[in-house]
């Protein structure tokens, strides 16, 4: 309790801190909503792909001085696009071709980021995470990426509904299935850039599922899902970040871990899918 | 009204279609009039899908063409006139957390268009759709908590929604067990009676026969097309009539499976 006091008065008292927590908020906000659609498209290991693939989009960018949002977007999408055309034209599958490209874009990623002696990116920040970096102008950007992320999903709330619940339906109906895909790709690369301060690359794959997961377990309805899942986000932001202060650890590592522990409190406990809940049912029903 | 042409709600001439250098379909032709229920059946790989693909411009025939209301295909745009339901196996994802009701008012997503809400009217029309299916009871359960006969009228109902002139229905008996296919054809019988056109594709040929008023029989070739009284008469006589050897062999794979 005291510890808690103390942290609330610390963040009352340091911008730094205060930057910190909104931006937690906001990732955990956009990557539960977002997962939630990955999740059930059966995505997982597409997002971990466009994740890590954001990763030479972004050195390029700092190499030429642009913006780390449209490197990132370009090469998560050229890397989904990839992907699709690996395995639209040779026997290789999905999975398969989504682990022969997304390793050889980070992998090209870090070759290009050693290249930049010196003045290179700070590799461990982009793949850990390091949120109490994150200035004002950051916090702006990844606000503007939330609301952007946001106004797409209800804009495009029904194309998506009905592309993830039965595309070939969707397909009958003329919807440009495939587009939506690549828009969700969009998306996704955009919420990585937007979760790179917080959590990093190689974590922000855990944003983006455990939480959502964590609310598919405790709801039949999408929409509660999606808000469920956004709230999860949030818990594990700040509690998150209150350990990694606590504790003076990356913060992505001790926001990954409270998402995973409220998954596993949802994986027990969960009133209609808990493993705890069920044996007792069945126990229940068999005496 | 119109010329005669036009009373065809669906149209096929000539359709030819192969993958590859393999033909799947020859020589198709197919008139569907208003208001009739027609029962395709075939073999698997018989090209039953194909045909449905191509009648839904999802694929393009190399030869001939297919008429949906007078319109050629390609040019076709009153989709909303027409209700799909697809084979349950291999097309929906049965883990989505969606209720009947919600999974029936995506059958309204084209009319309504994607971006505006749905009307108290347009909620009205969904109850309705349900009702006519005979799912009332189940409107609020999780779509994928019921069984596959349940599950299929749910699909129906989400065609239905947008008031189609033609249902077309793909295998919609595949892994319902047999009391509930005999409701459920008896349910298109009643779908029929209000004027929907129906055209059910399917291997399946027991229980179809009662409740279809016209069959016809496709194997790369389509076989024979008549009434069914016609179609009972080759297929239980056996064959010294042409068509009917195609449709006893026909049988002869289907238990050698």
């Amino acid at each position: 309790m005291q510890q808690i006091m103390t942290f609330i008065d610390q963040v009352s008292r340091y911008q730094y801190l205060q930057n910190a927590l909104i931006a937690a908020i906001l990732v955990g906000i956009i990557c539960g909503v977002i997962g939630c659609f990955i999740i059930l498209r059966g995505m997982a290991l597409m997002g971990d792909a466009i994740s890590h693939a954001v990763l030479p989009g972004i050195v390029i960018a700092y190499m030429i001085g642009a913006s780390f949002f449209i490197g990132a977007v370009i090469t998560g999408v050229l890397t989904a696009l990839g992907i699709g055309y690996i395995s639209q034209n040779s026997r290789i599958k999905d999975d398969s071709a989504i682990g022969i490209l997304f390793t050889a874009a980070f992998a090209l990623g870090v070759v290009l980021n050693s290249t930049l002696k010196g003045t290179s990116v700070n590799l461990w920040n982009i793949l850990f995470g390091n949120v109490l970096g994150v200035s004002r102008t950051d916090l702006w950007i990844t606000f503007g990426m939330g609301i952007f992320v946001i106004v797409m999903i209800i804009l495009f709330y029904r194309p998506l509904l009905l592309s993830t619940f039965d595309p070939t339906m969707a397909k009958a109906t003329g919807l440009p299935v495939k587009f939506i895909h690549y828009m969700l790709m969009l998306l996704l690369s955009l919420v990585t850039v937007a979760s790179l301060q917080t959590v990093g690359i190689i974590l922000v794959v855990a944003m983006l599922i455990t939480p959502g997961a964590t609310a598919y377990l405790l709801t039949d309805r999408l929409s509660i899902m999606l808000v469920l899942a956004a709230i999860f986000g949030v818990i594990s932001g700040v509690v998150g970040l209150y350990y990694s202060v606590l504790f003076d650890v990356s913060s992505g590592s001790t926001i990954v871990l409270v998402a995973s522990i409220l998954f596993g409190l949802a994986f027990f406990f969960s009133p209609k899918q808990g493993v705890i809940w069920k044996a007792l049912r069945s126990r229940v029903s068999a005496s | 009204m119109g010329n005669e042409e036009e009373n065809y709600v669906i149209n096929i001439e000539n359709l030819s279609f192969q993958y590859g250098t393999r033909a799947v379909l020859e020589n198709i032709n197919l008139k569907v009039k208003e208001g009739s229920f027609l029962g395709l059946v075939g073999p698997n790989g018989s090209g039953k899908s194909t045909l449905i693909k191509c009648i839904l411009g999802l694929l393009h025939p190399a030869q001939g063409g297919v008429k949906l209301f007078g319109q050629p295909v390609n040019k076709f745009k009153n989709w909303d006139k027409i209700g799909f339901v697809s084979q349950k196996a291999n097309s929906f994802n049965s883990g989505f957390p969606a209720s009947v009701f919600e999974v029936v008012s995506m059958g309204l997503f084209g009319k309504v268009g994607l971006f505006r809400f749905l009307t108290k009217k347009h909620k009205e029309k969904v109850r309705e759709a349900i009702e006519m299916v005979g799912m009332t009871e189940y409107s609020k359960q999780n779509i994928g908590q019921l069984s596959g006969g349940q599950q299929q009228r749910v699909f129906i109902a989400r065609a239905l929604v947008s008031d189609p002139q033609l249902l077309i229905l793909d295998e919609p008996t595949v892994g319902v067990d047999i009391q509930s296919v005999s409701n459920f054809y008896s349910m298109l019988t009643e779908l029929n009676k209000t004027g929907i056109t129906l055209l059910l594709v399917t291997h399946d040929v027991s229980g179809m026969t009662d409740h279809v008023n016209a069959v016809a029989c496709l194997n790369k070739h389509l076989h024979f097309h008549g009434n069914t009284n016609e179609f009972e008469k080759n297929h239980g006589l056996s064959a010294f009539h042409g068509h009917g050897v195609h449709i006893l062999s026909h049988n002869h794979e289907e238990k050698g499976e």
